[in-house]
């Protein structure tokens, strides 16, 4: 240890000017990432706040909220947003522990086949899912599943929007389960349990899901942001989320559009530290 | 409480590779089997075929006179200490030691009651507020065994659960896991390819090789009397002196020894000696020079070059003086029966 000390330290301790130089170089690449994410956010807000006939003044904010259709798109949004969450944790995790678990060799497939809408644009992607719906009710006709192609079209909650989202999600949570599975022993915690006497569910449950707390997490800040910001698929198969509701009102009331963007990036960074909170506190509390 | 385990038979194939090839054992109740083997012989195989996570191709697993080959491993009521440390990470040491517990639905109470018992036992009685990561790795491994434990199960499974610890820490534990053996008489199965670490804990070692028991005997026996030349290799350190057979009886370094086990068909045979059977006289005229001296304490091991040939031999720690590296010296065998293998290189 005596030995060690002085060779750890010898870095820092060899040249103050070394130190300085550092220094400054950090705060320049600080100072960099500072101005290319806070300016437009900055001159973004000065936009909504300020115009040349009325000056400064924070009246479009509080507009926000009494516009027409901002209240139901959010909340659609954010439904969506749970939902395609549910679902795509409820169809990765167990298949990614299957595969890790029973048939480690199908990781390779399964890791393709999770990050292959990475490379499928969004607009070939709702174009096919147009195709499929338009000609859907036709060759559906006469079988039960006429009623189903109707149900997932909903507008009050549309549910081929999560199926959508879930594809579009697949390659964020497989990455982030994908981390959270390597930093964890998963077979012989799970031996371990099935040695004790736990069912394959508790395992699940009370073993493996706590200890990918931070992974499900991650999954889930990444899956809400897609949401919260996807437009494409929405707009083109004609529903009115909350990116659709934006546009929609970019095109008559622009300093109105612009501080209900600014106001979405903070309730995404809200809805994000309190996950994130929430993954703390359990970690902390268990 | 305490159950026999039996391996009827048992095989397992992984691809083409023959992990158990018809392994027969009988493990007693209340004691205390080690299986010792080279790596790839099947022994952690056939823990977990006991354990329920490897199920085998054929043959049977029997505890306590039940055949539960095909019963999951949650329902088959075993505690297992595996060699990578394997405590929940979310969970305090005492919820760690009460889950086999909590699994079963033993009142709050009960169970926490029962998880400081086990840690005073593991001599861990104030660590349980602390998480896995607090803990060094043979305090870990003390939890683990607490753990597996707790539930009170009919068989204890230990695959290799000293191996990731230092030698200090692996001789402690070695020796605090053979007093709990013996208080709680549990029936238990310990994989290990340490032969120092079979030999020194076990009531019986089964020695494997490549799917199949070499021996099974106490650790005396497999050390003294080992069954088969690998068990004869494998365990301790073995010279290979040539030797000549006749009449039952074999010729070596000049001494005439009678022969146990089994004899090869040829004549020239390796006489298989332990360095502590090699004995030593100091002679002027003597064939063997002594050439390295390496101190152990009470003993000290002896390299001899003897011709061709080097042997190994143990001498008590304060012949060192007289049998200093240079020294000429007689090279000799203790007078008994000794185990003969057909010459290396021979059929």
């Amino acid at each position: 240890m005596v030995a060690v000390t002085p060779v750890l330290d010898a870095p820092r301790e060899l040249a103050p000017a070394g130190r300085r130089r550092v220094r400054v170089w950090r705060g320049l690449a600080l100072g960099l990432a500072a101005v290319y994410f806070l300016l437009p956010l900055a001159t973004s807000f000065w936009f909504t706040v300020h115009n040349e006939r009325q000056g400064f003044s924070l009246a479009p904010y509080p507009r926000i909220l009494a516009a027409e259709g901002f209240g139901t798109s959010m909340l659609l949004s954010l439904g969506l947003a749970a939902a395609t969450i549910v679902v795509a944790l409820g169809l990765t995790l167990p298949a990614m522990l299957a595969v890790r678990l029973g048939a480690p060799r199908l990781r390779p497939v399964l890791e393709v086949v999770c990050t292959l809408p990475l490379v499928v644009p969004p607009i070939t992607f709702v174009s096919g899912i147009g195709t499929v719906l338009r000609s859907g009710p036709d060759l559906l006709a006469t079988t039960p599943f006429w009623g189903t192609l109707m149900a997932i079209q909903d507008e009050r909650f549309p549910l081929v929007l999560v199926l959508a989202y879930v594809v579009l999600a697949l390659p964020f949570v497989y990455r982030s389960l994908d981390a959270g599975l390597r930093a964890i022993d998963v077979r012989t915690l799970v031996e371990a349990a099935r040695g004790l006497g736990a069912s394959w569910p508790y395992v699940l449950l009370r073993v493996l899901v706590p200890n990918l707390r931070s992974a499900i997490t991650g999954a889930a800040f990444l899956t809400l942001a897609l949401v919260l910001g996807e437009y494409t698929v929405a707009a083109l198969l004609g529903y009115r989320t909350f990116p659709v509701w934006i546009v929609t009102v970019a095109g008559s009331e622009g300093q109105l559009s612009v501080a209900v963007s600014l106001l979405s990036l903070l309730i995404i960074w809200l809805l994000s530290l309190a996950l994130s909170g929430a993954g703390a506190g359990r970690r902390r509390s268990s | 409480m305490t159950a026999g385990v039996e391996f009827r038979g048992l095989r397992r194939m992984f691809g083409r590779t023959v992990a158990l090839d018809g392994l027969d054992l009988t493990v007693r109740p209340g004691e205390l089997m080690a299986l010792l083997g080279p790596s790839g012989c099947g022994k952690t195989t056939a823990l977990r075929c006991v354990a329920g996570f490897e199920h085998p191709d054929e043959g049977a697993v029997v505890v306590d006179g039940e055949d539960v080959t095909r019963r999951p491993a949650n329902r088959r009521d075993t505690g297992m200490v595996f060699q990578s440390y394997s405590l929940f990470p979310n969970l305090n040491v005492r919820d760690n030691v009460a889950f086999g517990l909590r699994v079963r639905k033993v009142p709050a109470a009960r169970r926490h009651a029962r998880a400081a018992e086990l840690l005073e036992l593991v001599g861990l009685p104030t660590h349980g507020e602390r998480y896995p990561h607090e803990l060094s790795g043979g305090q870990q491994q003390r939890v683990a065994l607490a753990r597996a434990l707790a539930p009170e199960p009919r068989v204890l499974l230990l695959d290799e659960p000293l191996s990731a610890l230092d030698a200090k820490v692996r001789l402690t534990l070695r020796e605090e896991i053979r007093r709990l053996q013996l208080d709680l008489g549990i029936t238990t199965v310990f994989v290990t390819h340490d032969q120092e670490e079979a030999l020194s804990v076990a009531d019986r070692v089964a020695v494997m090789r490549e799917g199949r028991l070499e021996q099974c005997a106490p650790p005396a026996e497999v050390y003294d009397r080992p069954a088969t030349p690998f068990v004869a290799e494998f365990v301790g350190t073995m010279n290979h002196l040539p030797g000549r057979l006749s009449s039952g009886e074999v010729t070596v370094l000049g001494m005439t020894l009678p022969v146990e086990g089994p004899l090869p068909a040829t004549p020239e045979v390796d006489v298989l000696a332990r360095p502590e059977a090699v004995l030593l006289t100091p002679d002027p005229d003597g064939e063997g020079l002594v050439v390295t001296s390496s101190f152990r304490g009470s003993s000290a091991r002896l390299r001899v070059r003897l011709g061709d040939l080097e042997v190994l031999s143990d001498v008590p720690g304060h012949d060192t003086v007289r049998l200093a590296p240079g020294t000429r010296v007689g090279v000799g065998l203790v007078r008994r029966p000794v185990l003969v293998a057909g010459r290396a290189g021979e059929s």
